[in-house]
């Protein structure tokens, strides 16, 4: 049932203190009887307007029971009933009546109308319907009191007469409660609170109950290398050439090095185990990838400062060992670049972030447009994208030394397990088109953060930890592949709506793929030995299996339509295809150009192992006599020239280049959407051509052979295509009218050309011309 | 060898006159000093080097130069210090270094300036228009026919007339002859409304919805002045033309102007539609700012694009410019339009001062809104030859074609920002317009070249005077020869749907392939979706042309040849792999 109401005029507050935006009434619900549809209405002769809570429950109870749609070991834990969720827009709130329940896994809204839910929408996720919020998806909680909006977070003494809960994803609930029970309303609030706010056991994820009750059909199929073999990792140095100089170890096994690293890693060949057991595999080079050839792109975790002198002696002395053996030929030169120092820090990160997806969680019309007039300001000062483009521009740098100079890259992080990530996952992305595939970009995940032990529980802060260590660095990973994928969309096998969803994922707690710290942490718990378990070792679900989440025609939207698919002499043959770069990348004729005015590689020096690794490194350091401008010419002959889209892929990071990931951060506001435009109007187009080529080929099949086809693929159906909201496939919140969005904020002063201002176009004394 | 390279260019653009060349260095700002050799024709300014590889070319037609400079004396010290600075219209700045003995820069500097400034000599026989001799397959004067346009809309009907009464611009000479009038209202009313507005700019009808039968009227502001004057024949034509669409409702009155400015125009004899005076009439203020705004607007935008993009803080760089709120004003004043005309039901009124800058891109984007036939490429050329050119826009003073005076006041890319507009429409709406992108690059490139006579003069009455359609060629005539260079592969034709694009700055984005064309390092790839999709059409022609052929074969009996049955499968299988 859908209501209107009126709302009271707004004034144009930017989410502040006191909310005047809530001063409205939701209509009161309508009575049971009333629900049943127009057969039922005259159940009661005397219809008030006002209806307290009690009234409804105790002399009308619902007849229509809704459940929640439980998942396997999912259990409810409160509910309540007689909540109105609504939404404001375009000066109304529209909203529906329901029951909010919370269960060990989300929170859920069921409208009281469900059933009349005859348009399924056309992407739709199994798991995570429109109406649930898992507990790991909330973000903040703010209860609305006497019309001021505060903060939920541990005990509760007042319960609010309003909850609005803004979700990880960027979806914002407003959910009101004053139709419903006192008893209930504390229930329901403090549960929210309770489950999705505070302190957590690992083993009270979900992700526990629900791998021990559901029934275990993963898909083996899957074609995504989960490098937890030594078989993968052997293969992976097959693949990328890189088995000639170095070698998969088996020394971690039973975690004997460290349980930060995984089972098994790949290090140069002349590293003996004695020297990764040495410091629990600190200062060893440990392999993330091959270049075409032969410079490899590596990590390392950095010793800690040290106070003690003799310490920090012994280990520069351990330092330079390493540094010596992997300085001899075959290896030959090495740059190595510490991250800590060149990048922004994770703190940096997080704080950016926070203003940043502030400025989506929009709460209403009002401030959507208030907050319009300064937006490119506001974006500015969240400071997200300069880190984006700061990160482009170092894998850029990366990439140079490797393509360019021959040199093998070592990365330098105090434990290179985040912005080490971050930098080789994207100069893989950018120089290794299998990366760009689904599969591959998969197998890259799993290689570097999965198992290579990214702390994915701490830095989305899972358990309600610490705050201190949460920081969006997998996020950032896929905003820095977005743009590449925005700039060049027939490199990628997948689409935006790809790393869209895969970024929710990160919030769905049924896959282990995001929720521990790293392989010994997944592993150990995996073991149930402290649960009664019936069957055996919990088996995880992996998010790689997509059919979890999405059934095939869902499933078709993560592909791209555009993508030109690497012609491949033997497609049966992964392992041995081997990746040659196609563009000739020489060095630009040109002689020394001008220093212009702002170059963006204008302040790049050698930032350089400063402080960890001391001055006695410099002489392995073989990119001093480079001209400053090398990675300049680089960036720009490499711009010059018409893109391969197999070959290596430069980001464009000049300011208008980089922009806001529009998908991921407007689809829920419905004042952005653009009804039958947006991206999606073209690729609508494209995926209606492609189906009718299909089909003539079908038919063109059914014509040579004389006989019946029955078997058509699925393509995504879109029809009416020129209507579909640029907000799709995630358009849950359709705007009904096709009345267009009317900026509701005013023209602010132009201060400095006041005297233009007040000019008219051009100056005539019109009062002369009247006679 | 110089010889075949002017010849060259020579049958590019037929009828050119060369005039001069010489040796210089082009002080390229991504290049650096670049050797090339320069040749000035009557039309342009062609340069190519003469070491660089790949080689550097610049090609600028002579009405582009804003503004020629000397740099340097004879006697300057310091390496390519002495030369010539050169100011285009179209965002970008070309330098030049030459020798310095012998006053090696006086001949070219006495040449461009006689043709690209003829005014200066009052020759208007200098504008390339007015001799190019090309030949093309259509003939773009035909475009634009008042009378068939307006009949396309259903007009005259019982309510609308057209009239012929500003047959010889004795009414209003910055009008067009032909307008369109309620019915109700004698040409005599006109005589004397045409008194109470602004150069006697009376409101005629622009475009007449369908279904609604609500109109879109423009005129320039009415002549109230300080002491508050009324009119009591504008007062009733007004109200004829409410009543003209059936509605009882009021009618609604979208003054360009921010409400100060339109208050103080009053001082000069100015003014808007007083309460007391049109008490059936709303007026809302639209609070778009006037042309010298705008003008300061685009020069700090070129500021940060031009020669380098700015890069620290380009977001607040580009707040900082305006440009793109100006842009949000605009559209969001025609999406007022067009909604109070399309749901509103309700007949609107348009003007700004003169009615000839703001008022111009309210209509016609409100047009283009509710149009579809105006997102044709031949409905856009209309609805430019309408509300533009033929209702006096005063091109030749905005663009300062052929005039040295590059700091007149009057000069103001009002043009430009609507097209900026329309480009912000078909990039929110890919598929609703049948032209792309180089269409309306196109049409600015030829907005300042001066090739074509399309966009000469400030009237229609200046125009027939000097006989512009005889004399020249029309910008048309070029793009409909070639269509299918600016024709959007994505169109699909939506008859009688409303667009309305949102004017939010979320969406609102710089026009990086016109702003920043210039920078190499910017500069687009060819769109590879697009590329992708005609690769697509291709594949489906051939599939159907193919299918025939089997049709025919199987159909003859004849068993199929295994040899021509491998290639197309290994076509699709590109196209098949990703389901």
């Amino acid at each position: 049932m859908r209501l209107g109401v009126a709302a009271l005029p707004r004034n144009s507050s930017f989410r502040c203190l006191p909310a005047q935006d809530e001063r409205w009434e939701p209509p009161p619900p309508p009575r049971a009887g009333a629900m049943l549809g127009g057969g039922a209405r005259a159940a009661k002769p005397s219809f008030v307007s006002y209806i307290s809570p009690e009234e409804i429950h105790i002399k009308e109870p619902i007849e229509k029971e809704v459940n929640p749609h439980l998942l396997p070991g999912e259990l409810l834990l409160c509910e309540a009933s007689t909540v109105y969720k609504y939404m404001q827009e375009d000066g109304s709130n529209r909203g529906t009546y329901g029951k909010l329940v919370c269960t060990n896994f989300k929170i859920s809204f069921l409208d009281d109308d469900s059933a009349s839910d005859d348009n399924e929408p056309q992407f739709k996720n199994k798991i995570v319907g429109e109406n649930d919020i898992t507990l790991q998806c909330v973000d903040q909680i703010y209860g609305v009191y006497d019309e001021k909006k505060k903060l939920l977070t541990g005990q509760l003494r007042k319960y609010p007469e309003k909850l609005i809960i803004y979700c990880k994803d960027l979806r914002v609930f407003n959910f009101c409660l004053r139709y419903t029970k006192e008893e209930e309303v504390k229930r329901i609030v403090s549960g929210i609170v309770h489950h999705s706010q505070t302190p957590k056991l690992l083993k009270r994820l979900f992700l526990f109950s629900y791998a021990s009750a559901a029934p275990n059909n993963t898909d083996g199929r899957n074609q995504t290398v989960m490098f937890e073999t030594l078989e993968d990792w052997r293969d992976e140095l097959e693949r990328t050439k890189g088995n000639v100089k170095y070698k998969a170890v088996t020394t971690n096994e039973g975690y004997r090095v460290s349980e930060k690293l995984p089972l098994y890693f790949v290090v140069p060949m002349c590293i003996s185990e004695e020297n990764i057991l040495k410091y629990d595999g600190r200062g060893i080079p440990i392999w993330c990838w091959s270049c075409h050839n032969g410079a490899a792109l590596l990590k390392m975790s950095a010793f800690p400062k040290e106070q003690d002198d003799s310490t920090s002696q012994t280990q520069k002395a351990f330092l330079d060992g390493i540094y010596k053996t992997i300085s001899k030929p075959p290896y030959e030169l090495l740059k190595v670049d510490d991250l800590s120092s060149s990048l922004p820090s994770l703190q940096d990160i997080q704080t950016a972030y926070t203003r940043f997806k502030q400025l989506f969680l929009i709460d209403n019309s009002t401030d959507f447009w208030a907050t319009d007039v300064k937006w490119f300001s506001l974006l500015e000062s969240t400071n997200w994208l300069e880190i984006i483009r700061r990160v482009l521009k170092k894998a850029i740098e990366v990439a140079e030394c490797l393509e360019i100079q021959h040199t093998n890259v070592v990365l330098i992080e105090e434990s290179a397990t985040d912005l080490c990530c971050v930098i080789s996952s994207l100069v893989q992305v950018m120089m290794d088109s299998y990366s760009r595939t689904k599969s591959g970009f998969q197998s890259l995940i799993q290689k570097e953060w999965v198992i290579g032990g990214h702390c994915f529980l701490d830095r989305c802060n899972h358990l309600h930890k610490s705050e201190k260590e949460e920081a969006p660095v997998f996020l950032l990973l896929l905003n820095c592949v977005w743009q590449l994928v925005q700039q060049y969309p027939p490199a990628f096998e997948f689409t935006e709506t790809y790393l869209t969803v895969l970024s929710d994922s990160l919030y769905v707690p049924i896959f282990s793929t995001f929720f521990f710290n790293s392989q010994h942490q997944r592993d150990t718990n995996k073991s149930g030995e402290s649960l009664k378990t019936q069957s055996g070792p919990f088996r995880f679900l992996t998010v790689w299996d997509w059919s979890v989440q999405f059934d095939p025609k869902a499933q078709a939207f993560l592909n791209n339509p555009l993508y030109a698919e690497k012609p491949k002499p033997d497609k049966s043959q992964r392992k041995t295809t081997r990746f040659k770069h196609q563009r000739q990348l020489s060095l630009p004729l040109t002689q020394a150009k001008p220093s212009t005015k702002r170059g963006f590689f204008r302040e790049e020096t050698d930032h350089l192992i400063k402080n960890i690794l001391g001055k006695r490194i410099g002489k392995f350091i073989n990119c001093s006599d480079e001209p400053p401008n090398s990675l300049r010419e680089f960036y720009e002959s490499w711009h010059s020239k018409p893109v391969d889209y197999h070959g290596l892929l430069l980001p464009r990071i000049d300011g208008p280049e980089i922009k806001v990931w529009a998908q991921r951060y407007l689809r829920w506001i419905p004042e952005a959407q653009l009804h039958g435009g947006g991206t999606i109007a073209t690729a609508a187009k494209i995926l209606d051509l492609m189906e009718e080529v299909q089909s003539l080929q079908v038919k063109m099949d059914e014509e040579r052979s004389q006989a019946v086809s029955g078997d058509v693929h699925s393509v995504p159906m879109l029809r009416n295509s020129a209507r579909l909201s640029s907000l799709f496939p995630f358009a849950l919140l359709q705007r009904q009218s096709v009345k267009p969005a009317l900026p509701t904020s005013t023209w602010k002063d132009l201060e400095d050309e006041d005297d233009l201002v007040k000019r008219d176009d051009e100056f005539v004394d019109l009062s002369g011309d009247m006679l | 060898f110089v010889f075949t390279l002017i010849l060259s260019f020579h049958n590019l653009l037929r009828n050119t006159t060369f005039l001069t060349d010489k040796d210089v260095i082009y002080m390229c700002p991504f290049n650096g000093p670049v050797k090339g050799r320069v040749y000035i024709t009557n039309y342009r300014l062609y340069l190519r080097s003469v070491e660089n590889d790949p080689v550097v070319i610049l090609n600028v037609p002579l009405g582009v130069i804003s503004r020629i400079e000397k740099m340097g004396g004879a006697s300057s010290r310091g390496e390519n210090s002495y030369g010539l600075d050169i100011t285009c219209k179209d965002m970008r700045n070309l330098r030049f270094a030459l020798k310095q003995e012998g006053h090696s820069r006086r001949d070219i500097f006495e040449v461009l300036t006689k043709y690209a400034f003829p005014h200066l000599f009052c020759i208007l026989q200098l504008f390339f228009a007015f001799v190019n001799e090309e030949k093309f397959s259509e003939n773009g004067w035909m475009v634009y026919n008042p009378m068939s346009e307006y009949r396309r809309q259903g007009l005259p009907n019982e309510r609308w007339r057209v009239t012929f009464i500003n047959e010889h611009y004795g009414l209003c000479d910055t009008y067009p002859s032909l307008l369109v009038v309620p019915y109700n209202a004698t040409d005599d009313d006109l005589k004397k409304v045409a008194a109470f507005r602004s150069r006697n700019r009376i409101p005629v009808l622009s475009w007449i919805h369908p279904e609604t039968q609500a109109v879109i009227m423009r005129c320039s502001q009415p002549l109230v002045g300080m002491s508050g004057k009324r009119n009591k024949d504008d007062e009733r034509y007004l109200d004829i033309i409410r009543e003209a669409n059936g509605q009882i409702s009021k009618l609604t009155i979208y003054d360009a102007r921010p409400n100060v400015n339109a208050v103080a125009n009053k001082a000069t004899g100015g003014g808007y539609e007083g309460e007391d005076a049109y008490p059936n009439a709303e007026l809302f203020f639209l609070d778009i700012h006037n042309i010298h705004v705008m003008r300061e607007s685009l020069k700090k935008l070129k500021d940060i694009v031009y020669p380098n993009v700015e890069e620290s803080h380009w977001l607040s760089s580009l707040e900082s410019t305006h440009w793109l709120e100006h842009i949000k004003l605009v559209l969001t004043g025609a999406i007022q339009v067009a909604d109070k005309v399309s749901s509103g039901r309700s007949s609107v009124l348009v003007h700004c001062s003169d009615g000839w800058d703001r008022t111009a891109q309210l209509t016609s984007l409100a047009m283009l809104m509710l149009d579809s036939y105006y997102r044709t490429i031949e409905g856009f050329e209309v609805l430019v030859q309408k509300e533009w050119i033929s209702f006096g826009h005063k091109f030749a003073s905005r663009i300062g074609h052929g005039d040295k005076n590059h700091a007149d006041a009057d000069r103001s890319p009002i043009f430009l920002q609507f097209i900026d507009c329309v480009w912000q429409m078909s990039k929110q709406f890919p598929t609703a317009f049948e032209f792309n992108e180089q269409f309306l690059i196109t049409i600015l490139d030829h907005l300042y070249s001066c090739r074509f006579g399309t966009f000469l003069y400030n009237s229609e009455f200046l125009r027939e005077k000097e006989k512009v359609a005889e004399k020249t060629l029309s910008l048309w005539s070029l793009v409909n020869s070639e269509k299918s260079k600016y024709t959007n592969p994505f169109y699909s034709k939506e008859v009688n749907r409303a667009l309305y694009p949102v004017a939010s700055m979320r969406h609102l984005e710089l026009w990086v392939n016109y702003y920043i064309r210039w920078n190499p390092r910017i500069r687009q790839q060819p769109n590879p979706v697009e590329q992708r999709y005609m690769e697509l059409l291709a594949l489906r022609d051939d599939y159907i042309r193919r299918l025939e052929e089997l049709q025919i074969t199987n159909n003859s009996k004849i068993p199929n040849s295994s040899a021509s049955s491998t290639s197309p499968s290994q076509m699709v299988s590109q196209v098949q792999t990703h389901f």
